[in-house]
């Protein structure tokens, strides 16, 4: 073979994960995206059209437009998809408990631009299991959630024959600490999972046409080498689990395709301009290798430790691909890697890991029934990394090495270099949505959701009544409570429970000196220092919540952690009944200045007055409203280290309660 | 509002449920200076200050990890609460105590409306053993079961670790997973205790669930036990059993000598309490657990927890 192409590759397609305030505000940044050269879409939505809640429901306060666009029903998907040719868009919805509802809408909006469904291309992420892992934005039990996505791939296979249904994501399990075999594997048991679920509703023949439509939506650290490793050892099990489980022989449905969002677990709050260089090496982890390159690319913004992205900041983001796949040489030659000694040993390495952690997933009874045991060990995976970086094991440059900075100018301007969405946005949301319902044919939404509540009681393909709903005006929340009355709700596991504890002597000498204290701080008060720690509102991301759970338990103290979408009211009654000394809320959705006061207000309604910290990206301008509203300590991205933030809390418990300093 | 404990045991005897949690913080601790408070609480709920044994129904709640205990418990808590009945739950966790702080309260959270002061959970870190109880559960017991209509306590364990709830309880119910022989194994060979009442989760799994609790059924007619009820629940959607369950759990407490069962866990207690006070050394010193049951016995039947731990520590000396 040549070492040269006799033709450079086409670059992969360029997204930008985008979306907020409105539908409407969202519609011109899309357009301004794709002005700018970018060549499909990336459709961030925010948390209430996520889980299936309208923007004014109680839970949805606080979350209406922050980290994405809402979508309450087919005007604002509409206005989204405005003056956007969708017979020639390749659109990417990050979208799951829902995806059915929000494919519906867009099969529904293109079919009012005169472009039929057969003609669209994209993505609905649609891949639950690791919504129950990693990110929260679960809304039905497993069982149910399974059967929603094999009814939807079952109807894009022969009506939207060019849609990707399903994107099985690794991502968010490195986000959540998963080392390179767990994402390998795991990815790969749930996409078993999903494969098994479909094969009971088509026809065998048809199985060949699915697995061709399964992508991936993988995740690159900024360990480039064995990151490109991990993606060759992903595509050599995907094509065995084609040929050996699915008896599948044709090349090109073996194929595997994956899209690509890198790493932000590893982007960093201070020194933040070092992130570029961070995306720059993680970008390349998924495109050197020829054999091995993503069909799709998204990257992150640098300051998304400090807030969400401005629209500059995702230009420049833009221009990084634009740069590797225009300016270099990257795309004039084959497989860089083709017989390097390193590469090969590297992908033996990861695929004898994950062959071995399939088969204990597998001997859990696959990946839904195994949920509980990867969260458990993701948990653990994460508190290692957390480790490490806190002993200097794991350099991390700007956090435990190399600290002394220059003020960075990039995060000074007027905006702290960071975008803030309109408080007002959501009333106008609620506005909006009250002039739809009267606007709409009530009779016709009543009769919709009735047959819908049938179906989901039946075994019958949930898109028939989805597409109906979506048509005769109903909306996100009404079609979620639909088939949340029908399915029920649920609580995915923490891991917290069964992540393995900590012993006095194994972990660092500051912990046991943080032991000592939360000992006689409790000998003190006559109890076990007890500590609440909860996520208000809708965000689902959960991995810092956890992690201080654990350090909490770790450190000796008594931990109540009820987990993630609390209401305000939920965390007022908890730390009433509890009898807590300290309470802990986690938020990373920017909606803390408005749920951080009104947790407040509940808290003191009820007569409790134990001391409240908060962790979460909250930005520097925000500090001093939340305080005082009465929280007493703030912790943000750039305060990594968990022992210390425990010393800080017990010191915060014993000063609270007149509890003098240890002598 | 004061919380020293005559003040608390005044605002139980009044039905005032948001006494609960202050009544907890109290009992909880264990600083020897709030001894007196604790002391006052009990004797004030005790049946000579109530006029008779506390009203409430104390139901013990005890199975496997796993097994939809919470879940069960939040079918539970509504089906009590659409009846009009209070409900307190007390949750005994056995996380690891390994670096001496517990993870409480990862179960599936029991779901209730927030606004309801008619429902009270606290969790609490077990001692060291699996399926034992908190040091503070039994006085929890004692004083929520005059303020409320059912007190629940949840621990978790399966053989030997529920008789130290059954010592607690009036009624207590097991709860099995369908498929999982444990139960069936220790009933048939004596571990277990016969508990009230057995409790088949996730009857949604249809045959493998029937076959349970149609094996449990067998099991306990073999051993001459057919009054005890078997019941086969589903708490997810569409729930189903849980009316049935609730008449089970009432059933037992209507034929229960309630004043019986009463004294012999004030007893219970007070030895539980001298031991963990005093050490086996301590029981040795009036006669072991035998000696004190006999010096106990000669106690009036309506004397408070307090007044015997007293008795048995003046015999002591």
């Amino acid at each position: 073979m040549s070492h040269r192409l006799p033709e450079p590759d086409r670059p992969w397609m360029m997204r930008t994960y985008a979306g907020h305030s409105t539908a409407a505000m969202s519609n011109a940044l899309y357009r301004g995206n794709l002005a700018k050269g970018q060549t499909g879409l990336s459709v961030a939505f925010d948390l209430p059209t996520q889980t299936g809640y309208d923007p004014d429901d109680p839970l949805a306060h606080g979350e209406v437009g922050k980290v994405g666009v809402p979508v309450a029903h087919l005007g604002d998907m509409r206005a989204l998809m405005d003056g956007i040719p969708l017979g020639d868009m390749n659109t990417s919805m990050t979208i799951n408990a829902t995806a059915a509802w929000l494919l519906a809408l867009y099969v529904v909006a293109a079919e009012e631009q005169n472009v039929e469904a057969r003609s669209l291309q994209g993505t609905t992420q649609n891949d639950i299991v690791k919504e129950f892992l990693a990110r929260g934005t679960y809304a039905f039990p497993p069982g149910p959630s399974m059967r929603l996505i094999a009814d939807m791939i079952a109807y894009t296979v022969t009506e939207v024959p060019k849609w990707n249904p399903i994107n099985i994501c690794s991502y968010h399990l490195q986000e959540a600490g998963a080392t390179p075999v767990q994402e390998i594997a795991y990815a790969m048991s749930n996409a078993i999972a999903v494969l098994d679920a479909v094969a009971e509703r088509v026809p065998a023949e048809r199985m060949g046409a699915v697995f061709s439509r399964i992508s991936f939506f993988v995740n690159a650290g900024v360990r480039f080498v064995e990151e490109h490793a991990k993606l060759r050892a992903m595509g050599v099990l995907w094509e065995e689990i084609g040929r050996e489980r699915y008896g599948i022989d044709d090349e090109r449905a073996l194929r595997f395709r994956y899209g690509v969002q890198v790493n932000s677990l590893g982007l960093t709050e201070q020194q933040p301009e070092n992130n570029v260089q961070r995306i720059v090496l993680e970008a390349l982890a998924v495109t050197l290798g020829r054999d091995a390159r993503a069909r799709a690319i998204q990257l992150p913004a640098w300051n998304e430790a400090l807030g969400l992205p401005r629209p500059w900041d995702q230009q420049w983001s833009l221009r990084i691909q634009q740069v590797l796949a225009y300016e270099t040489d990257l795309l004039e030659y084959p497989d860089l890697f083709e017989g390097s000694k390193v590469m090969d040993g590297l992908v033996a390495e990861l695929l004898e890991g994950a062959r071995a952690e399939l088969a204990v997933v597998a001997e859990h009874g696959g990946a839904v029934e195994a949920v509980s045991y990867m969260k458990a060990a993701l948990v653990d995976s994460h508190r290692d990394r957390i480790r490490r970086i806190e002993s200097g094991e794991l350099t991390v440059v700007g956090i435990n090495r190399y600290t002394e900075s220059e003020p960075s100018p990039l995060a000074t301007g007027e905006d702290g270099g960071i975008l803030t969405v309109d408080p007002g946005v959501e009333a106008e949301q609620r506005a909006a949505l009250r002039a739809w319902r009267e606007a709409r044919d009530a009779s016709a939404v009543d009769a919709a959701l009735a047959e819908l509540a049938r179906v989901a009681g039946s075994d019958e393909n949930i898109m028939g009544p989805t597409l109906a709903c979506a048509r005769a005006g109903v909306t996100t929340g009404e079609w979620a409570r639909t088939l949340r009355e029908a399915f029920g709700e649920y609580r995915a596991p923490t891991g917290v429970g069964e992540a393995t504890a900590g012993v006095r002597g194994s972990g660092s000498v500051e912990l046991d000196v943080v032991r000592d204290e939360v000992e006689r701080v409790g000998e003190a008060l006559g109890r076990t220092l007890k500590i609440l720690v909860g996520k208000p509102g809708l965000d689902g991301h959960s991995n810092g919540a956890e992690q201080i759970a654990v350090r909490a338990r770790d450190a000796g103290m008594d931990v109540v952690y009820d987990g993630i979408r609390l209401t305000p009211a939920q965390i007022a009654k908890s730390a009433l009944d509890e009898g807590v000394h300290v309470i802990g809320l986690s938020i990373l959705s920017g909606s803390h200045r408005e749920l951080i006061p009104t947790v407040l207000e509940a808290l003191a309604a009820a007569g409790v007055d134990a001391p409240v910290v908060v962790g979460g990206i909250i930005p520097d301008a925000d500090v001093a409203p939340l305080k005082e509203a009465g929280v007493a300590r703030i912790y943000t991205p750039k305060d990594f280290e968990l022992t210390r933030i425990m010393r800080d809390i017990v010191a915060l418990v014993a000063e609270r309660n007149g509890i003098a300093a240890p002598a | 509002m004061s919380d020293d404990g005559a003040a608390l045991a005044g605002r139980l005897r009044g039905g005032d449920l948001t006494a609960a949690p202050a009544v907890l913080n109290l009992v909880e601790n264990r600083s020897s200076a709030r001894r007196p408070e604790i002391d006052a609480l009990l004797r004030g709920v005790a049946p000579a200050a109530l006029g008779g044994e506390a009203p409430g129904h104390v139901v013990g709640v005890t199975g496997p990890p796993g097994v939809g205990k919470s879940t069960l418990l939040s079918a539970l808590v509504a089906a009590w609460r659409a009846a009009g009945r209070s409900v307190a739950v007390l949750a005994v966790d056995p996380s690891s105590k390994r670096s001496g702080g517990a993870l409480l309260g990862d179960r599936a959270r029991i779901v209730y409306d927030p606004e309801d002061t008619a429902v009270f959970i606290r969790s609490t870190a077990a001692g060291s053993r699996l399926g034992g109880l908190a040091p503070s559960t039994r006085a929890a017991a004692a004083a929520l079961a005059a303020a409320f209509d059912v007190v629940v306590i949840e621990t978790v364990g399966v053989g030997q670790s529920e008789t130290e709830v059954a010592e607690v309880a009036d009624t207590v119910a097991v709860v099995v997973q369908p498929g999982s022989g444990d139960a069936l194994q220790f009933i048939k060979s004596g571990i277990m205790e016969v508990p009230d009442v057995l409790v088949v989760t996730k009857a949604d799994l249809g045959q493998v669930a029937l076959r349970t609790r149609r094996d449990l059924s067998a099991a306990l007619r073999s051993l001459g036990e057919r009054g005890t009820p078997v019941v086969a629940v589903s708490s997810i959607a569409p729930v189903q059993g849980v009316d049935e369950l609730i008449a089970a759990l009432d059933e037992h407490r209507a034929g229960l000598d309630v004043a019986a069962r009463r004294l012999a866990a004030r007893r219970a207690g007070a030895l539980a309490d001298v031991a963990a006070e005093h050490g086996e050394a301590g029981l040795r010193a009036v006669g072991g657990r035998r000696g004190a049951e006999r010096l106990l016995a000669r106690e009036d039947e309506g004397a408070d927890v307090p007044t015997l731990v007293a008795a048995l520590e003046a015999a002591a000396r």
